[in-house]
């Protein structure tokens, strides 16, 4: 153990000369992810990424038409005028297409973050205390991971209607348990190191601790965690809106223009096909992104000397 | 060339993937049957490197670029993978570092010793195995019944793991043996009886050991020769006698002087600067930054070996002049001090539990000021609950702790803040002690925000002031901790306590974690801070030779009581305990090795 440690030590020492102290502290924030941005992975995942947001975005300006504007027969193939064709309801693909993917964005942006902030926050906290409040906090924990996220969701809209707000709530929330779960696994090994009862020792105030001493060495599972996270959301967030329940027609929306158009998917493939490429590619994307940032961490594909 | 010898390694060098830059170089050595070689070093030396050498294995990312390492007449260098197999634990065998992640914790202790034979020797029957697994265990006094056998290593004690390790490592009666810092994780009672299995079973069946080690004391006790490895090289060989008694490389010299000794009254004096790391090695002599007596020629010239008759080699330009030298003199931490006769702290009557264990029995002590009590005790003897339960850190405990005349809180968070200010707590491994994603300016200036709240202004200052205190340069401010070597991070934990001006300093194995070189340094700092900052110290450790430099008065614990109480001079001339003097016979000293002075009474 103390051999292998002994190793990566030396390994470090040789192969980084000590930076001046000024790169210090940008070196150390951002080297996992500088070291995740050489690998081919996380490269192919941020150009997806990237792509997929501009369009999202961007899209609206670009759009020929209105994605509401009723401009060929229903389920007309590919012309001139839409590129894609029309829809169902004779409403052009392509434009829809364009105008459709800043929801589902924003919709899992907003979840995603509601998650990690509430799990790391229960998560830290649970690994902190170490006495009834953890064993509280992570028993309602497992309560609540027995449920699959998607019912969870599903119920809570379909007793309240069909609000964005509540999409968000119920999608982050459901998010946070798991999330709570894997930072508490992260921050237990933390926890017992002897800067935290330094920081005891002088009287820091627990939140301090938690926030000040305890996140900061988190960090890197938290990363892969937002990532993970993401790719989740979409999934559902994209599920909610094919479902019914996210936004109602005649808003553009990914999910609902698979939902629409399924039925006719044998006559016009485009209308479906370009909305599930697009989930497809996002969640491959971010998917990409986050293995390449774990991979950095655990220093997989580093180049070695052997 | 002795035609005796069975391990002959000429010219080895072992480099770094492909920087170039060298692990270790230059190494020539011979180990004739029968004779122990310690090879001694601190850490990043490169002396683990040689003894995994011997076995024919490079550490990762390392390649063997020059020289032979002849074993028992074979060269491992013209050996296959299967070969070189067969010859590891059969000719050639290790002793682990730590046994405790070297056995298999899944496999009974019978099964794992039994695949060491299986592996060398398929023809035995069953009935001969199970003999010759007895025989491997009563060799280094284990019980060898079938209850043993059945053991899992979890329910043995550290020292009987390391004993399972050595009878393992003789099973297949070797001809060479390698041996890791073999007992660095155990208490010196164990450490003790381990190193006179290894030497018995190494005379008795005439084999030839390598021990590596950072510990001469250990060395002193064991080695037939020594050889002293600084940044890659072997700077100084001989046989034990001479190195100890007449060493002349500066560091040798100097090293042995960091080294505490528990039948010497000599202080210890720590060696300035930072080790060379590969990768980072100066021109020339590698010592040469952190030499009194280094000059142009070894600034840039690397030194040749010297022999200088007797099996004594030195590499060093200047070794005529380093042996005249008088060895240096410490900061004086011994003699007189002014105590001051008002106490400011006192442990009432304490009794701690540890979870369902009770961990300490009605504990009573004072320190005055500027008194250094020192609190002896080896693991588990309940030291650092003790010292935890003082500075707020434990607070399962009945019975009174007091500052000056208050009693205090058992946790630290319902004590007042200036109660939390007088008592710093400096914890043992400095590499966990501070926040790896702070800087070491952030830290102590976090200690100095909370303690001196209404001084905002100037906090780079005096940060500056804290790190200069324990003589590192302001500019560390803005490293992080994995900037520094382990000797400078200590100096920050003590910069970051000392920053709360307290009264008393709490030092839990300061320097447990750190080379001798550097542990010498530490002491002599906490020596010199004690004086200008009129601080008490608590100073608890597992080593007693540790303290003779350091301590005023000594508590000898164990088993959460304590033992003896009394002046250093007394606990060392006249101990009254059993277990004191147990501990005084059973801790290597290199004076008592060497026949220079008696062993201590006992």
């Amino acid at each position: 153990m103390s051999d292998q440690t002994a190793d990566r030590a030396l390994d470090r020492v040789l192969t980084e000369p000590l930076p001046p102290p000024g790169a210090a502290a940008s070196r150390k924030r951002f080297a996992v992810l500088a070291d995740a941005a050489r690998l081919a992975r996380t490269r192919i995942g941020l150009a997806i990424v990237a792509v997929l947001v501009l369009i999202a975005l961007g899209g609206p300006l670009i759009a020929p038409h209105s994605p509401t504007e009723f401009i060929a027969i229903p389920n007309s193939p590919p012309s001139g005028d839409a590129l894609f064709g029309a829809d169902a309801l004779g409403r052009d693909v392509w434009s829809r297409f364009l105008h459709g993917g800043s929801s589902v964005l924003w919709l899992a942006v907003a979840s995603t973050i509601l998650g990690m902030v509430v799990g790391t926050v229960v998560g830290l906290i649970a690994a902190y205390s170490r006495n009834w409040l953890d064993d509280l906090l992570m028993r309602t924990n497992d309560v609540l991971l027995a449920f699959p996220q998607i019912i969870f969701v599903l119920l809570a809209v379909s007793a309240l209607g069909p609000k964005l707000w509540l999409i968000v709530l119920t999608v982050g929330l459901t998010h946070a348990p798991r999330v709570a779960r894997v930072m508490r696994g992260a921050a237990l090994e933390v926890v017992e190191r002897d800067f935290i009862k330094s920081a005891e020792v002088v009287g820091e105030k627990r939140w301090r601790i938690v926030f000040g001493e305890l996140l900061p060495n988190v960090t890197s599972p938290l990363l892969v965690e937002t990532g993970l996270r993401m790719t989740y959301s979409i999934g559902l967030v994209a599920g909610i809106s094919f479902l019914g329940f996210g936004l109602q027609p005649p808003t553009a929306d990914w999910g609902l223009m698979i939902n629409e158009n399924r039925l006719s998917i044998t006559v016009q493939a485009w209308a479906v096909m370009l909305p599930v490429i697009a989930i497809g590619l996002l969640t491959v994307g971010t998917n990409l992104i986050t293995d390449g940032i774990s991979r950095a961490l655990i220093g997989l594909d580093r180049k070695g000397g052997e | 060339m002795s035609d005796a010898a069975v391990v002959d390694v000429s010219g080895l060098r072992i480099e770094l993937g492909r920087t170039g830059n060298d692990i270790v170089a230059e190494i020539d050595l011979e180990v004739v049957a029968g004779e122990v070689l310690g090879l001694v070093g601190e850490s990043g030396s490169g002396k683990t490197t040689i003894g995994m050498a011997l076995l024919g294995h490079v550490r990762g990312g390392g390649r063997q670029t020059a020289g032979d390492v002849v074993i028992d007449g074979r060269n491992l260098g013209g050996l296959s993978e299967n070969e070189l197999r067969r010859l590891r634990g059969g000719v050639v065998s290790y002793i682990p570092q730590d046994p405790g992640t070297s056995l298999n914790p899944a496999l009974r202790i019978g099964i794992q010793l039994t695949e060491t034979l299986d592996a060398h020797a398929r023809d035995r029957s069953a009935e001969q195995k199970a003999e010759r697994v007895r025989e491997a265990l009563e060799e280094v006094a284990l019980p060898s019944d079938d209850l043993f056998l059945r053991r899992y290593p979890h329910q043995l004690s550290g020292g009987q793991q390391q004993r399972v390790a050595i009878a393992m490592a003789f099973a297949n009666r070797p001809k060479v043996i390698v041996c890791d810092e073999p007992t660095t994780g155990l208490d010196v009672t164990t450490q003790s009886r381990v190193l006179e299995t290894i030497r018995d079973l190494c005379r008795s069946h005439q084999v030839a050991a390598l021990y590596v080690t950072h510990d001469l004391a250990v060395v002193a006790e064991l080695a037939d020769r020594v050889a002293v490895m600084y940044a890659g090289r072997i700077i100084e060989s001989g046989p034990r006698e001479r190195i100890f008694a007449a060493p002349r490389h500066p560091y040798t010299r100097r090293l042995l002087r960091a080294v505490p000794d528990i039948a010497g009254k000599r202080t210890v004096v720590g060696i300035p600067g930072r080790a060379a790391l590969p990768g980072n090695r100066p021109e020339g002599c590698a010592f040469h930054p952190r030499c009194p007596l280094a000059t142009d020629e070894s600034r840039t010239v690397a030194p040749p070996v010297v022999e200088l008759g007797g099996g004594h080699s030195v590499r060093c330009h200047n070794h005529e002049a380093s042996f005249r030298q008088p060895p240096p003199e410490g900061a004086g931490q011994l003699g007189e001090r002014a105590i001051g006769d008002d106490v400011v702290l006192t442990v009432d009557n304490l009794d701690a539990h540890y979870g369902a264990s009770h961990a300490l029995f009605a504990i009573d002590l004072e320190v005055r000021r500027q008194e250094c009590l020192a609190l002896v005790g080896e693991s588990g003897s309940g030291k650092t609950t003790l010292a935890r339960s003082v500075a707020g850190l434990h607070q399962f405990y009945t019975g009174e702790v007091r500052l000056g005349g208050d009693v205090l809180e058992p946790s630290a968070r319902s004590r007042s803040r200036e109660a939390r200010k007088q008592i710093q707590y400096v914890f043992q491994n400095p590499y966990a002690s501070l926040n790896p994603r702070r800087t070491i300016g952030q830290s102590i200036a976090r200690q100095l925000q909370l303690f001196f709240p209404g001084d905002r202004a100037d906090s780079g200052r005096r940060v500056a002031e804290c790190l200069e205190r324990v003589a590192l340069s302001a500019s560390a401010a803005s490293r992080f901790p994995d900037q520094l070597s382990g000797g400078e991070r200590q100096r920050v934990a003590i910069a970051r306590a000392l920053a709360a001006e307290p009264s008393l300093l709490v030092c839990d194995e300061v320097t447990s974690a750190l080379d001798v070189s550097v542990q010498a340094a530490i002491i002599e700092l906490l020596g010199e801070l004690r004086k200008e900052m009129g601080l008490s110290l608590l100073f608890i450790t597992h080593d007693l030779a540790l303290i003779r430099t350091i301590a005023d008065r000594v508590m000898v614990m164990t088993q959460g009581k304590i033992v003896e109480h009394g002046t250093v001079t007394s606990i060392f001339t006249a101990p009254s305990a059993e277990y004191t003097r147990k501990l005084l016979a059973n801790t290597p000293s290199i004076e008592v090795a060497l026949g220079h002075a008696a062993a201590p009474a006992g």
